[in-house]
């Protein structure tokens, strides 16, 4: 039998617990789950932690962690055990999603047209005339659909039963939709049984979906089909076999720059019989490689004169260039403004408290509590560049008292946030594991938010950090219907 | 198809067959290693199994010793030498996963196995009597990959790139194991042959794991005249240079369908396949046996030099 004792005689456990109430009786969501570990034994799970291990390596899913010199492909973590999230609880979230992401594309439009935002107060215009994410290139253009953030992942954690908060918006290229495809692939192959005993919102549509917001935005001058193709800085890339993944989810190419040509005011292919037109790039790589031309001039990952073809009309970047500005995570801090501006409706998701910086008395709460608080670079990302206080030294705190004094605007600062566990195989038997989510939302003709999404879990007794680059691992996420 | 897609199947196609024939060939030296030494030694025979792997001068690969254990290691594990089966196993992977949209999950799987489990043999773990099994290890692998390609990969434009790579790699391979060793092919060998021609017969045949379906054939005993013409023109032995011929025009022949383009190198293949359907051994010995090869050689690279050029892939 699977032992879920030492779940509940952890005792001390101050955090919300996913799966347990407080009393040690099971959430109603989890009550099936619960009952099914009862026929489970150790050795058992041992043997599906070698065939989902088994699974995953033979499929080549991987990634790259960089820094790491030897071993440059690892698979990511995978934990056995679902998360659960209720009917009720996904509505919610939805919703929320929902009014979010339809907030940050407006924003997106105004701060590249009139920005009414700027003029009405609500946020200061160097914050984002002179962001590094801004792009003057950008003013003024309007995107197929006005959408500028097609393809969004929204990172929340949770505190309490109802307390849902958005930690980090993605809207440059958030990667790990294919870690949410395989793991339900991997656990339907697993656990079949458990998908019999559950009535489990399906995700396996979002590759169809994706294509089909792709060709809901396709250029003004492309008559007929839109031919798509995924863009990929290539095989050495971290997210590599997620770019190869969707490509052949979609039924598209997967190019890289390379493959690429601009020529007579169209973009093309080279393919075995000449050249052939392209019309939407959901492309993977940042901004700045896009286009030599137009950006960094050393890039070797993009096309030279792509942008120009985009401002033309004649092809689509998905994401926009220049949505970095609404995932800014000192832009971050205002988001809860941006959507009453554009929604004129109260945020139905509420931001994790955040201290700017920038701002003197909030930088002077932060420099007071470093021990308490975590401190993030503005423009880092996956783990990197951070602070956590309460688990830092003494020189570590001292470093950032120093970095944030000399650059406070590159830093805002967060409590440390008690986020939620779940239970997850460990070799101690099923033991609480905190956790994050990641819900995939795509924006074309309308939104569409997948159910679930990805589950983070820092697989490290006790770890706050989720990322795949710091020992973290990945779960299925389920969302139950009614 | 994208261009690049192209090349990257033809050689994986190309990569995958040079590791199974890089292992074969291994595995002819170290069958000589332990035979009784007949003739003049083995240095010469190290020397000319290097030759046929793509590596006529052992001494700038930095091979001092010519014995079993370094010969074997250059060969197999030697990440310094292109062909080796460690070089080969890992460029066929680079090659698939920049495809991996145009690859079945089976084909991939099987590519992926055979590079993972490969990584997990040390060099300096691997003693001699080991390595018979090791071979069979990489039979096990190719042949599992061909089955994969074979029996889940549609049969588009994709698997007629890779079968080109695969079947100019074979061409190329038969053909260099002939030259290297063409001089005991000669008629004059055959009297002053004896135990040693006899020897080196085997050998040549064993490389392409014929030596068997050679007295299916032949009914015969050993002569140089039947080696030739198994290796060379019998249509029904899937390495002679004919049969290796026969799918290199084949696979052109289905992408000239397909595209409507690649007149050029499918001439090139035809003329090739032709020619080697019409020549019977006597008429190939008045050519000299050795001219004829280091021609097939260069048709045989004229021909996948002129594909890449047709369907956009140099």
């Amino acid at each position: 039998m699977l032992d879920t004792q030492a779940y509940t005689s952890n005792g001390k456990v101050t955090n919300f617990d996913e799966m347990l109430r407080s009393d040690g009786s099971a959430r109603a969501a989890y009550q099936e789950l619960v009952t099914w570990f009862g026929r489970q034994s150790q050795a058992s799970f041992e043997q599906k932690q070698q065939e989902a291990l088994a699974i995953f390596s033979r499929l080549g899913i991987t990634f790259a962690v960089y820094g790491s010199t030897e071993a440059n492909e690892k698979i990511i973590p995978f934990d056995l055990i679902p998360r659960i999230i209720s009917a009720a609880e996904w509505r919610f979230l939805e919703r929320g999603i929902e009014q979010r992401v339809r907030a940050l594309n407006a924003f997106l439009h105004d701060i590249y047209h009139r920005q009414e935002i700027v003029r009405a107060g609500n946020i200061p215009s160097d914050m984002v005339n002179l962001n590094e994410a801004f792009l003057p290139e950008m003013m003024g253009f309007d995107p197929p659909a006005n959408v500028y953030a097609h393809i969004i992942g929204i990172d929340i954690v949770r505190t309490g039963d109802n307390g849902f908060y958005v930690l980090e918006d993605n809207l440059r290229t958030p990667s790990g939709v294919s870690y949410m495809l395989e793991n339900r692939e991997a656990m339907m192959r697993l656990f079949p049984e458990l998908f019999a005993a559950h009535r489990i919102a399906p995700v396996e549509r979002y590759p169809e979906l994706l294509r089909q917001t792709l060709e809901s935005v396709r250029p003004k001058y492309c008559e007929g089909d839109p031919t798509i193709a995924v863009l990929t800085p290539g095989i050495y890339n971290s997210a590599y076999f997620e770019h190869a993944f969707l490509a052949d989810q979609m039924g598209v190419e997967l190019v890289q720059g390379s493959d690429l040509i601009v020529d007579e005011g169209a973009l093309y292919m080279r393919t075995i019989r000449g050249k052939e037109r392209l019309h939407v790039i959901y492309r993977r790589i940042d901004d700045a490689f896009l286009d030599p031309l137009n950006f960094r001039p050393d890039s070797m990952l993009g096309v030279p004169g792509l942008f120009d073809l985009y401002r033309a009309g004649k092809v689509t970047i998905v994401n926009a260039p220049g949505t970095g500005i609404a995932d800014d995570k000192a832009v971050y801090a205002y988001v809860p403004d941006i959507v009453s501006f554009y929604t004129g409706e109260k945020p139905i998701l509420e931001n994790v408290q955040t201290f700017r910086c920038s701002i003197e008395e909030e930088r002077a709460y932060v420099l007071d509590r470093l021990d308490e608080l975590v401190v993030k670079e503005v423009h880092g990302s996956g783990g990197y560049g951070m602070l956590i206080g309460p688990h830092a030294t003494k020189a570590e705190r001292a470093e950032f008292h120093a970095r944030i004094t000399a650059r406070p605007s590159n830093y805002i600062a967060q409590p440390t946030l008690s986020l939620s566990t779940c239970p997850a195989f460990c070799p101690e038997g099923i033991d609480p594991r905190h956790v994050d989510l990641r819900p995939f939302v795509l924006v074309g003709d309308r939104v569409r938010v997948t159910p679930g999404g990805l589950t983070r879990v820092a697989l490290k007794k006790g770890s706050l950090v989720v990322n795949s680059s710091q020992g973290g691992g990945t779960k299925d996420t389920w969302v139950l219907e009614d | 198809m994208l261009g690049r897609t192209a090349s990257n199947l033809f050689w994986m196609g190309r990569y995958m067959e040079r590791a199974e024939n890089v292992a074969r060939l291994t595995e002819v030296g170290h069958r000589l290693s332990i035979t009784p030494d007949v003739g003049s030694g083995y240095r010469e025979d190290w020397q000319a199994t290097l030759a046929t792997a793509g590596c006529p001068d052992p001494k700038a690969a930095g091979l001092d010793k010519l014995n079993a254990e370094t010969v074997q290691r250059y060969l197999f594990f030697d990440r310094k030498n292109p062909s080796s089966v460690a070089s080969c196993l890992e460029a066929a992977r680079t090659n698939g996963r920049s495809v991996r949209t145009a690859l079945t999950r089976d084909v991939w799987e099987a590519l992926n196995a055979a590079w993972i489990e490969f990584g997990a043999f040390k060099p300096n773990d691997v003693r001699p009597d080991q390595l018979p099994e090791l071979l069979d290890w990489v039979r096990q692998k190719t042949s599992l990959f061909r089955g994969a390609v074979q029996g889940t990969l549609l049969h588009d434009g994709g698997y007629r790139f890779l079968q080109l790579g695969n079947f100019i790699e074979r061409a190329d391979n038969t053909a260099r194991i002939l030259d290297t060793r063409y001089s005991v092919l000669l008629p004059t060998t055959e009297a002053a042959g004896g135990e040693r021609g006899m020897h080196q017969w085997e050998t040549m045949l064993r490389s392409v794991s014929a030596h068997r379906s050679y007295r299916h054939i032949y009914k015969d005993r050993y002569r140089p005249g039947l080696v030739a013409e198994f290796l060379i023109l019998r249509k029904e032995m899937p390495r002679s240079l004919r049969y290796s011929h026969d799918h290199v025009r084949r696979a052109l022949v289905r992408l000239a369908d397909i595209t409507g383009g690649g007149e050029a190198s499918l001439a090139l293949a035809q003329e090739t396949s032709t020619q080697l359907r019409t020549l019977d051994v006597p008429a190939i010995l008045r050519l000299g046996l050795h001219e004829f090869l280091t021609d097939m050689l260069r048709q045989t690279a004229r021909i996948a030099d002129t594909a890449a050029a047709d369907y956009h892939f140099n």
